[in-house]
């Protein structure tokens, strides 16, 4: 099944410890996350033949806990993308929705689960990237606090942003997953720690009574009328279970797009200097001198990369830099301020995690501006640090529907309950 | 269209900043998209300024040495070596 849809780069069997958690679990973990001996590529040409010597940390903690790893799942090319459709190594099919996009940049590690290649995946996500996927291939998909998940071993897109995240088919199945992975880490400084002894996977009681969820007007204006229904749906289901649900504004989600994109594309650019052709990554040869072989060597990257590039790169040059990045910046800590003082009144805040159903594939590919006007709802959760879930809330003509929940820093529990109560 | 657009010649520029090469089609597509790209970002002129009051805690840990990868790990993924040591092209 799995060939049909494109999901692995790589198919290889790790089996893990034979006892713990997740002794009976087979996982797709994101070829962004370095496994030892076995190849990760980033979905790009440049690192089609790079094998980690190491193993990033999420990867140890999944093999300490038992589960088998059975490959390396399909990518938009360093996570640059909302539809798994900027990978080298071809598109994803989405196993929910043939014909659609799987949602990117996490799309085969959501079609892996969707379409049962592995019981659970491994994703990573700068601006939606597993929330995105798991909203279009009908799975559940986990974001959680900055620091509360290791980095160490991922190939850094945009650091201050990504957070590494579990996708499944249930909420208490994505939980147990976040309780193998989260946690301290020495080898990431970024690392807090809360994590250490958790029991996400308790939280998925479905109990919400006494709940107070949120509803910020501007991130259900701008969805489809059928994606709306289901969100209105959702919401009336956890009324009838005991929430209480209210509207918010967050007036700064406005400018969230443009600040994420500023702050990722000048992170990647730098971030993305360190694929040389001499160190790792393809070479183009060594004629002429350093400079000409470098661009050379890059030009291997895909147009979606290059486009980052370029743009941070300018975003962050002499002249451009307060205009852009530091605007950016003060939009971020404007989004932050914004999200406090709603959970000063609310438990968790609610919106569609897509204002659509799944693109058809090629449909964005032409014009990068709209697809990057597909993340409004995820990207301000990047910007603020907070942990949310995506929970599939039925479909549409065109496809499945997610439903997100946002909490406060390090709120697992809490987004964990009330997505479980979606499911009830 | 945005009074800062880079033009052709200026994306040009900025890919030799960025040590990437571009095709002329490349050239041509990114133009336009920039054009496009940039004065959405301009919008950011709308956003106030917002205090941040950051709660920082020095993450630094002592200069111990480590166990660390071997020469040969570290060399492995390299195109070209000599001598255990990276081979890359002039400098100059």
């Amino acid at each position: 099944m799995s060939t049909d849809h494109n999901i692995f780069v790589t198919e290889e069997t790790v089996e893990g410890e034979s006892e713990g958690p997740l002794a009976d679990a087979t996982v797709a973990v994101k070829d962004n996350i370095s496994t030892e001996g076995v190849r990760t590529t980033c979905g790009s040409e440049m690192l089609d033949d790079y094998v980690p010597p190491y193993d990033a940390t999420v990867v140890e903690r999944l093999k300490a806990a038992g589960a088998t790893v059975v490959g390396k799942a399909n990518m938009d090319e360093f996570g640059m993308g909302s539809t798994t459709e900027t990978s080298a190594f071809g598109p994803v099919d989405n196993p929910a929705a043939p014909g659609r996009v799987p949602g990117g940049s996490s799309g085969g590690s959501a079609a892996a689960v969707a379409a049962g290649a592995a019981d659970l995946a491994l994703g990573s996500d700068t601006g939606g990237s597993v929330r995105n996927p798991a909203a279009f291939c009908g799975v559940v998909g986990i974001k959680p606090t900055y620091g509360l998940v290791s980095r160490y071993g991922l190939v850094a897109y945009a650091n201050s942003l990504e957070q590494i995240g579990p996708l499944a088919p249930t909420v208490e199945a994505a939980a147990e997953l976040l309780d193998v992975i989260a946690g301290p880490d020495e080898r990431d400084a970024t690392t807090r720690e809360e994590g250490a002894d958790s029991d996400y996977a308790g939280a998925a009681d479905g109990d919400v009574g006494g709940t107070t969820v949120g509803v910020p007007t501007e991130l259900v204006e701008g969805a489809d009328e059928g994606v709306v229904e289901r969100f209105e749906e959702a919401l009336d289901d956890l009324r009838a279970q005991g929430a209480t649900v209210e509207e918010v504004s967050l007036p700064s989600v406005e400018h969230a797009v443009e600040a994420y994109y500023v702050i990722a594309m000048s992170e990647a650019s730098s971030n993305l200097a360190r694929f040389d052709g001499v160190r790792y990554g393809n070479s183009g040869g060594f004629e002429g001198n350093w400079n000409e072989a470098f661009s050379e060597s890059r030009e291997a990257f895909g147009e979606e990369v290059k486009r980052r590039i370029l743009l941070g790169t300018y975003a962050l040059s002499a002249g451009y830099h307060d205009k852009y990045y530091k605007q950016a910046q003060n939009a971020r800590a404007w989004v932050k301020q914004d999200f406090d003082e709603a959970f000063a009144d609310v438990d968790v805040l609610a919106s569609p995690t897509m204002p659509t159903p799944p693109f058809e594939r090629g449909e964005s590919l032409d014009d990068p501006l709209q697809m990057y006007l597909a993340d409004a709802n995820t990207v301000p959760v990047n910007l603020a640090d907070l942990p949310a879930i995506s929970v599939p809330a039925g479909e549409v003509e065109g496809g499945p529907v997610g439903i997100q929940f946002v909490g406060p820093a390090f709120g697992e529990e809490e987004i964990i309950r009330v997505g479980s109560a979606v499911e009830n | 269209m945005s009074e800062t657009s880079p033009g052709p010649e200026e994306v040009r520029h900025v890919a030799r900043l960025a040590r990437v090469g571009l095709d002329d089609d490349e050239v041509e597509r990114f133009t336009d998209q920039f054009a496009d790209i940039l004065d959405y970002f301009e919008t950011l002129d709308e956003v106030p300024e917002v205090d941040r009051e950051a709660d920082l805690v020095n993450v630094m840990r002592d200069d111990e040495v480590r166990e660390s990868l071997s020469p040969e790990e570290a060399l492995a993924n390299a195109p070209e070596t000599e001598d255990g040591y990276f081979k890359g092209p002039n400098v100059s």
